[in-house]
């Protein structure tokens, strides 16, 4: 998007949120953003409200990394229930692509790892995640054909989304015969480098019962957080996705079985089949086996990524899964045309940043449960 | 962090002063617990399971294995191109902590989940030489 630059995404999306919502900046006494690479500043938030000329009684900086969404949202409701303030814009965005380069994002992205301990022996961002892909097939047999299904999944529903980025179908041989990249992944394992930005309204239920639009309910939310640096986590293979969604659904009185859809974090392909087991969709182990025969696309028994997710809708860094979330508020209003999943009434959205070092899990419902 | 052609040289702290020294010498030092033994790396100032602060440094036994490892093709950076393909791999210490490293003296492909590894030291400036690990010998 070279026409807008990252500061203006986050503004452009904050305007359409609150269309959205049938509120005026006026009406937002809480603001929420996330750091920006491309167009950084000390104070991001207090920027973003500068720039709209809003004054928030409550204003965050979000940190880093794509569990930030998932993070925020939680915080922002208990920032509501505790009367901190009453109607926060979350407004995340980026350009990474155009404001800084698909290569000086690449470059900027090389920066991750202990300076001392990790980066010396040269990890790209995708060996990181092969690491952890590679322990899971070596103890559970999962295979190169089962992650290729999750990118199959989302390039199909990106197919079916005007707004993704990359919408020509591909099958299961195209994944496997793309570029290696970090052994066991290819360049179809990996994640897209984009612009992009996005932005929810988030209000107290009985405020949001006038609004145009039906609302979508917050039932359940929960986070875990288990390590920064992969080289100190306690497992490869089980994430604290686990503990995250635990809390979710204990908030939500819920369980996985009650999930129409399912928005996951796709940084790359192994992510979303740990995920898949860590919050309880199957045994773990059986992610891989899970994903097989169109189970988690449009139809299967528990669509996943309906919008293209991050492998094939966008991934413009840390906003990543607020596209997830707004994806999820689209199908609990039955407004997602034809990647509609029938009857869908609760959605549940995860994030995870780092290295599968901080997760948040939210559930929503299209009715206060 | 300095560069040396390029790559990353890391550039000891306080608190990992004592790591470095040791790789210099040719030698992993890894840090244990005064109180209840538990060995520990990355370097803390206390124990990361029972807070005392009388951690010590220890030289470790440079024995390993690979808990996971991964061959990349698409290096992070051109400073690592001429290296391409290379392993990066997590090791599992004979005393416990885990490690990232490269795995060096043998084929990339050779390389598997449970080898047995040995620590090599890479010497990149006069000050700092980078823990790297081989198949064990013998």
């Amino acid at each position: 998007m070279p026409d807008l630059s990252a500061t203006q995404l986050y503004v452009k999306a904050a305007k359409l949120a609150l269309a959205d919502a049938g509120l005026g900046k006026h009406d937002v006494d809480g603001l929420i953003t996330c750091v920006s690479w491309a167009e950084p500043y000390l104070y991001h938030a207090e920027m973003i409200a500068e720039y709209m000329r809003i004054f928030p009684r409550y204003c965050i900086t979000a940190p880093a990394g794509g569990g930030t969404t998932l993070t925020m949202l939680h915080h922002a409701a208990s920032a509501i229930a505790t009367g901190m303030c009453e109607t926060i814009l979350i407004t995340m965005a980026d350009s990474q692509v155009s404001g800084l380069s698909r290569d000086k994002a690449i470059e900027a992205m090389a920066t991750a790892g202990h300076p001392q301990f990790e980066r010396p022996y040269g990890p790209p961002i995708p060996a990181f995640y092969a690491l952890i892909a590679q322990a899971h097939q070596h103890a559970y047999g999962t295979t190169d054909e089962q992650r290729a299904a999750v990118a199959v999944a989302c390039r199909k529903h990106a197919s079916m989304n005007p707004a993704a980025q990359m919408r020509k179908p591909i099958a299961i041989a195209d994944v496997l015969n793309s570029r290696p990249i970090s052994d066991p992944l290819h360049l179809l394992d990996c994640s897209l480098v984009s612009d992009g930005g996005a932005s929810i309204v988030m209000t107290a239920a009985e405020r949001a019962r006038d609004f145009p639009k039906r609302p979508v309910y917050l039932l359940g939310a929960g986070e875990g957080h288990s390590h920064e640096h992969l080289s100190q986590a306690l497992s490869l293979t089980t994430s604290a996705a686990k503990e995250s969604g635990e809390r979710a659904y204990a908030m939500a009185d819920l369980g996985p079985q009650d999930i129409d859809v399912a928005e996951l974090y796709d940084c790359f392909t192994p992510v979303v089949i740990i995920e898949l087991e860590d919050l309880g969709f199957c045994p773990k182990g059986e992610g891989g086996r899970f994903v097989e025969n169109g189970r988690i696309e449009l139809g299967g028994a528990l669509p996943v990524n309906t919008h293209g997710g991050l492998l094939s809708h966008c991934h413009p860094g840390h906003p990543g899964s607020m596209f997830a979330i707004t994806e999820a508020v689209r199908q609990l209003r039955g407004a997602c045309g034809v990647r509609q999943v029938a009857d869908a009434r609760v959605a549940l959205v995860h994030g995870q940043g780092g290295f599968m070092s901080s997760h948040g899990t939210a559930i929503f419902g299209n009715e206060m449960v | 962090m300095a560069e040396t052609h390029g790559k990353p040289v890391p550039v000891p702290t306080r608190e990992t002063l004592p790591f470095w020294e040791g790789c210099r010498r040719g030698e992993l030092m890894i840090q244990r617990c005064g109180e209840c033994r538990h060995f520990q790396f990355f370097p803390r100032l206390y124990c990361s399971r029972c807070m005392s602060e009388r951690v010590e440094w220890v030289r470790a036994s440079g024995g390993a294995e690979v808990s996971s490892f991964t061959i990349v093709r698409r290096p992070v950076s051109a400073a690592f191109a001429a290296d391409t393909p290379y392993v990066v791999a997590l090791v599992r210490l004979d005393e416990g902590p885990t490690m990232m490293t490269n795995i060096v003296g043998c084929s990339p492909e050779s390389v598997r989940i449970g080898m047995a590894v040995e620590a090599v030291f890479e010497r990149l400036t006069d000050e700092i030489s980078l823990p790297q690990f081989r198949p064990r010998s013998g």
